[in-house]
């Protein structure tokens, strides 16, 4: 996006002033491309194939299955609402501490570090720690219980809140570095003519930032949720598997490894890439509204 | 604060001080301990090098820098402990700082939208603004779809506006060509005429200022040389610096004269000696003569302060000509003559004697 400038007339083709040859620099895109092709491309489109191919009944009866069966189906809104608020508050927690270290000092470095911890610790390692710390034997509830401020053990594991708050903590890192990296983007001398022209800390927050960032945003909120939604550890580890956080990857292993039936698991999948794409797709659309431009503030 | 101080007496800048650095960095004094006073409808050109402390001193008067000791005044109020966004100056910056996501309309409106203006008055001053800069038909576009010189326009309908006390510009013309920065200076120059707000001006081009300004105030590493009308500092700088600044290309060192008095004194060095004019006293130490090229007279005949030399080079200026010539004692000139010279041509130079400035080392 923004002005970009090509030169009348001249494009130049390598390819043809060599004739039919293949410019040999493409074949460097080989190794990266198998890998695609191999590890991604196929097992996806196997795996599509094989969706419609159920043990028995016609080419769309996981499909049916899916949507009919009361164990399957309810999965999607349970992850939705899993991953939708774990995101929301990864990308409200961001915001206003990335707007806070958009000044390079010798505090954005330490205190981005440390806020970025979490992403070297890995899902199960986060999820071993809640149990020991935020378990109702934890000493979060010990010294809460201590101070009189609760009188019944806390209870942060093994249900809904435990997973969403293992998600916001092996989330935020990177939610947080996307929304730093667009926030630095944008140019300072634009707050500094809004501040000459009358508008407060808020306002320039409010008229300058936020607009400029609601691309980004959109797009943070799309990779986030995307990783949120496809939640499986901490959903076994640290929530309820049976029922308040019956995710659709764990139906999908169900099917896959309890049930033995690749087809359906192959099925749930799908669905689960689907509702995926739609929300991308919603959101995206969304940021079709924004300005999408460059973020600096004119010439030079 | 909007309205309320839409008119002014006096801008008071008292000892203005800000340095920068502490205790990982050594401090050093950006801008020291300027003062000045801007009245009603002044323009005034703040002038220097790069790195003299100009935009600094500007960022101080917009708030958008805090000082480090002194104060500035708005009349009787004390401006300085003021966030930027209650002192009402409209300031245009160098780069244009246009929000890009906002129309050329919402963009010049935004101020007065800041200050609670209601949508119809918005609308009409916004409109007087925008024709006013002669950008009428840019109004519904976003800045990326505007060229420089339009943006810099957009830029300065946004900052008068608000209708400010004061208009500060930090260099405003240095991305534009050539061309558009002659123009774009009448437009300026326009402006501050039917508006007579108090600008203050940021330039490191001294055309810009010496047309521009009523004063222009120049600085060196963030102290004040000269405060003066324009053609003050360009026929009388007051130190060597300011006059190397304002197009004085020949200075030549001469020996120290003892006792040397205000008024005609005879300079001289191995090989030469001319008379010149010393405007302050000074204190012993080499004597230096600063000559613009223009002064000086080029030709056959040997005149009154008058040194032989020969033509080195000549650039073909069109309406005249640098020529670069030797003189005795291995000293090079510049003059800038429309009588025909060649390269090897042995002539005259001479110089009347008051427009030789003579002064002390630089400090």
């Amino acid at each position: 996006m923004g002005a970009s400038v090509t030169t009348a007339g001249e494009t130049v083709h390598h390819r043809s002033r060599r004739g039919s040859r293949i410019d040999p620099a493409y074949l460097l895109l080989t190794p990266a491309t198998l890998f695609m092709l191999l590890l991604f491309v196929y097992p996806f489109l196997y795996g599509l194939l094989l969706s419609f191919e159920p043990e028995k009944g016609g080419w769309l009866s996981n499909y049916r299955t899916f949507f009919s069966n009361d164990r399957l189906w309810p999965t999607i809104l349970t992850t939705l609402k899993i991953a939708g608020p774990a995101t929301a508050i990864n990308l409200a927690m961001a915001i206003p501490l990335a707007y806070r270290l958009r000044v390079k000092s010798r505090y954005q470095k330490w205190v981005t570090a440390i806020l970025v911890v979490p992403i070297t610790l890995g899902v199960v390692l986060i999820a071993d720690g809640m149990l020991t710390y935020l378990g109702p034997k934890g000493w979060l509830s010990q010294t809460l219980q201590a101070v009189h401020l609760i009188e019944e053990p806390v209870h942060l594991t093994h249900n809904y809140i435990g997973v969403v708050i293992s998600l916001v903590i092996s989330g935020f890192p990177f939610v947080f570095l996307l929304v730093l990296s667009y926030i630095t983007g944008i140019d300072p001398v634009l707050a500094r003519a809004a501040a000459t022209l009358g508008a407060n800390p808020w306002q320039q927050f409010r008229h300058v930032y936020l607009p400029l960032l609601s691309p980004g945003l959109t797009m943070a909120f799309c990779l986030a949720f995307v990783q949120a939604f496809s939640v499986y550890p901490s959903a076994v580890l640290l929530g309820a598997p049976a029922g308040p956080t019956r995710v659709i990857s764990i139906a999908a292993y169900e099917a896959a490894f309890e049930q033995y039936d690749a087809p359906l698991a192959s099925c749930v999948a799908m669905v689960m890439g689907l509702v995926q794409l739609a929300v991308v797709g919603a959101a995206l659309g969304l940021r079709g509204l924004f300005y999408r431009g460059p973020v600096t503030g004119g010439k030079g | 604060m909007s309205g309320k101080h839409s008119d002014f007496d006096e801008l008071r800048l008292v000892s203005v001080t800000r340095t920068f650095g502490g205790a990982t960095a050594p401090r050093f004094a950006a801008l020291q301990d300027l003062s000045l006073v801007v009245r009603r409808g002044e323009f005034i050109a703040l002038l220097g090098p790069s790195g003299c402390g100009k935009s600094t001193a500007l960022n101080c008067i917009a708030g958008l820098l805090q000082l480090s000791s002194g104060g500035i005044w708005l009349d009787e109020t004390r401006i300085d402990v003021l966030p930027p966004e209650r002192r009402g100056f409209g300031m245009v910056f160098q780069n244009y700082a246009l929000f890009p996501h906002m129309t050329v309309r919402k963009n010049v409106g935004f101020g007065l939208r800041m200050r609670g203006v209601p949508p119809g008055d918005i609308r009409r001053r916004v409109d007087h603004a925008m024709s006013l800069v002669q950008i009428e038909g840019q109004a519904e576009k976003l800045p990326g779809q505007l060229s420089g010189g339009q943006q810099q326009r957009v830029a300065i309908a946004r900052a008068i506006v608000i209708e400010p006390p004061l208009v500060l510009m930090d260099e405003p013309l240095s991305n534009l060509d050539a061309k558009l920065r002659i123009e774009t200076r009448a437009e300026i120059r326009r402006i501050h005429r039917e508006l007579g707000r108090a600008t203050i001006y940021v330039t490191h081009d001294q055309d810009e200022a010496l047309s521009l300004a009523d004063r222009i105030v120049v600085l060196r590493e963030g102290v004040v040389q000269q405060v003066a009308p324009p053609h003050e500092v360009y026929s009388q700088p007051a130190n060597l610096h300011v006059a190397r600044f304002m197009g004085y290309r020949n200075v030549i060192d001469f020996d120290p004269v003892p006792d040397a008095r205000v008024g005609q004194v005879t300079l001289r060095r191995q090989g030469m000696s001319l008379t010149g004019t010393l405007r302050h006293p000074v204190n012993g130490g080499r004597l230096f003569a600063a000559i613009r090229p223009d002064d000086i007279t080029i030709g056959p005949a040997q005149t009154f302060n008058s040194l032989p030399c020969g033509v080195d080079y000549v650039e073909y200026c069109g309406r005249d000509s640098m020529v670069d010539v030797s003189v005795p004692g291995g000293v090079k000139l510049h003059v800038r003559t429309s009588s025909p010279v060649s390269p090897g041509d042995r002539l005259h130079l001479s110089v009347p004697p008051e427009r030789v400035l003579v002064y002390a080392a630089d400090a």
